[in-house]
């Protein structure tokens, strides 16, 4: 039988899988300043992230645990890699983008000092053809906007 | 319809999928695969026809007027009525009463019923397998009535635990058992004759959750003795917004109206209302007119075909389904029951359900991924989530082979 699947590699680029697969920074931080639990109820994804700040209030430190699809165990994964090192405003700044680069698929007001780590999360932009799938890429930064914001629980639905 | 069902009692597939005109669409460039009948079921023309037929021509709102529209709209209303008595095989018209849904039928029964005949102290037994709408109901009743809940378990293979229930009727305290016929999750088919004489014996009344069963087997309300059976009509291939209340008449005659307002009144002044005659007083306000026309159009559909032959072509394909996806590599399926429908709910190790619902979906079929509706019994089996394929009268075999191929294909995809 033919390949059912093969356009689908847009979607599923390889660093999402292999960060779907081996998600980085998957642990609880014991030492967490800021945490929060993020829910998609029709899903059933869930995850609870664990933010370290230093004392200038800078993100010192993210790590994640939970259960999910590919998608959102990818972007959690790749989150965390990028908010470190970052203010709350940049962190929060970084979300705003991400959530447009996920719903139309490109970030034309992403600035150029986080240019960078927003092409990081660029593999993630494919979901945007795919409306029911962007919750899953944009759970982990509600659930970072409720952690910084002192919530403790955020839903994508 | 005529001809559809062969000299073999098999059904015409090719005749029964030119009636369903969404099936010739296509879906991301390939021919669209529906196995998600389970969610809603999708709509003969003959269906489509008759709706449209009674908004051009027969068209009024029913019991009202003393003109011709409006009569002729009631008798068409009306008729709906006496073709879903004969569908389910009740003893009585009155017996029949129409809702928007299966959900508001189980939430009519629990308020009417639940509020009004049951006492605080008594019981209602659920089961494990429940969909939320027979579920949350009567947890409501229970927070608001006093009434205790009590869950009987589901075994393994996914099957009603009959010793569980029996043990959870031993008492004497319970005065309902509200189980599923069919559940929407395992596809297991609970035996519900026997449910019924359980209940009977320990003095309870019955209600079937039939939103699945009625769509794939033979109802006969009086031969299953059931007190109370509900369905809807968008599963059976009709409209969304109109589902069916069956229960008996003296069961109905001694409960309180669930919703007041128009057309559920004999006699209003502005301090009391006397209520009317049932089925009447629980049809309050304009009812799902048009809606009615379509059901009717639908039980027409599938009677035409026959419920038996229905039943065994989706027997093939679950045999089918049964001999293939329990073999796959890295798949699991949720229950195996003796006596099952076409529904199967099923993980794949390698992949959440989501992301295979999606790799399905470029391969254009349409299956659901979630919970379904049912959580505690994900939570039962263990797993977060599950895809679920659900087979209808147009599902082909080949359709079963394509979802096969391509979970082997999704399995190696996120390998």
């Amino acid at each position: 039988m033919t390949d059912l699947f093969g356009d689908l590699r847009d979607l599923y680029q390889e660093v999402i899988l292999d960060h779907g697969r081996k998600p980085r920074n998957f642990k609880r931080l014991d030492d967490a300043t800021l945490t929060a639990r993020g829910d998609n109820p029709m899903c059933g994804d869930r995850m609870e992230l664990f933010l370290k700040t230093a004392p200038d209030g800078s993100i010192a430190d993210a790590a994640f645990q939970g259960r999910g699809c590919a998608i959102s165990m990818a972007s959690a994964s790749l989150m965390t890699e990028t908010v470190k090192g970052k203010t709350p405003g940049q962190a929060k700044q970084m979300g705003e983008h991400f959530r447009q680069l996920a719903m139309t698929g490109t970030c034309p007001d992403c600035g150029a000092e986080i240019a960078e780590d927003m092409e990081r999360l660029t593999p993630l932009s494919g979901v945007h053809e795919f409306p029911s799938r962007v919750k899953c890429a944009t759970l982990a930064w509600h659930t970072l906007n409720a952690a910084l914001d002192g919530a403790k629980e955020a839903s994508s639905e | 319809m005529d001809g559809v069902v062969g000299r073999t009692g098999a059904l015409d597939l090719a005749r029964v999928r030119a009636d369903f005109p969404i099936l010739s669409e296509k879906v991301r460039g390939k021919p669209f695969t529906f196995l998600d009948s389970g969610a809603s079921a999708q709509k003969p023309r003959q269906v489509i026809q008759a709706m449209v037929t009674m908004m051009e021509t027969a068209y009024a709102n029913v019991h009202r007027g003393a003109y011709h529209m409006s009569e002729r709209a009631t008798e068409a209303y009306e008729a709906t009525r006496g073709a879903v008595a004969r569908f389910l095989n009740a003893g009585s018209e009155r017996e029949i009463v129409f809702t928007k849904s299966s959900t508001e039928a189980i939430n009519l029964v629990a308020h009417s019923f639940g509020r009004g005949v049951l006492k605080a102290g008594q019981a209602v037994v659920i089961s494990e397998m429940e969909h939320h709408a027979n579920l949350v109901p009567w947890q409501m009743l229970r927070d608001a009535h006093g009434i205790e809940l009590r869950v009987a378990c589901v075994t393994d293979t996914g099957e009603l635990d009959m010793d569980d229930l029996a043990a959870k009727l031993a008492d004497g305290k319970v005065g309902l058992v509200a189980v599923t016929h069919m559940s929407n999750v395992l596809g297991t088919v609970t035996p519900a004759a026997r449910i019924a004489r359980m209940a009977h014996e320990a003095g309870a009344k019955v209600l079937f959750d039939g939103s699945q069963a009625a769509v794939h087997r033979q109802v006969d309300v009086q031969a299953l003795d059931a007190d109370f059976y509900v369905f809807t009509g968008h599963k059976l291939y009709g409209p969304t917004g109109i589902g069916v209340l069956y229960a008996k008449a003296a069961l109905l005659e001694a409960m309180p109206p669930f919703l007041g307002g128009g057309d559920m009144i004999a006699e209003v002044t502005l301090d009391r209302a006397i209520w009317a005659p049932i089925p009447a007083k629980f049809e309050a306000g304009t009812p799902p007119i048009v809606e009615a026309v379509g059901l009717h159009a639908a039980i027409d559909y599938v009677t035409a075909i026959g419920l038996p032959a229905i039943e065994a072509h989706e027997r093939a394909l679950v045999d089918r389904a049964m001999a293939r996806l329990p073999h796959i590599e890295g798949v699991t399926l949720l229950g195996r029951a003796q006596d099952r429908g076409g529904v199967f709910a099923f993980a794949l190790d390698t992949a959440h359900a989501h992301d295979v619902a999606t790799l399905l979906d470029r391969a254009g079929i349409a299956v659901r991924s979630g919970r379904h509706c049912a959580e505690p019994l994900h939570a039962r089996f263990g797993v977060d989530s599950t895809c679920r394929a659900s087979f209808g009268l147009y599902t082909t075999p080949e359709e079963v082979d394509l979802l096969a191929e391509a979970l082997t294909q999704a399995r190696a995809f996120f390998a």
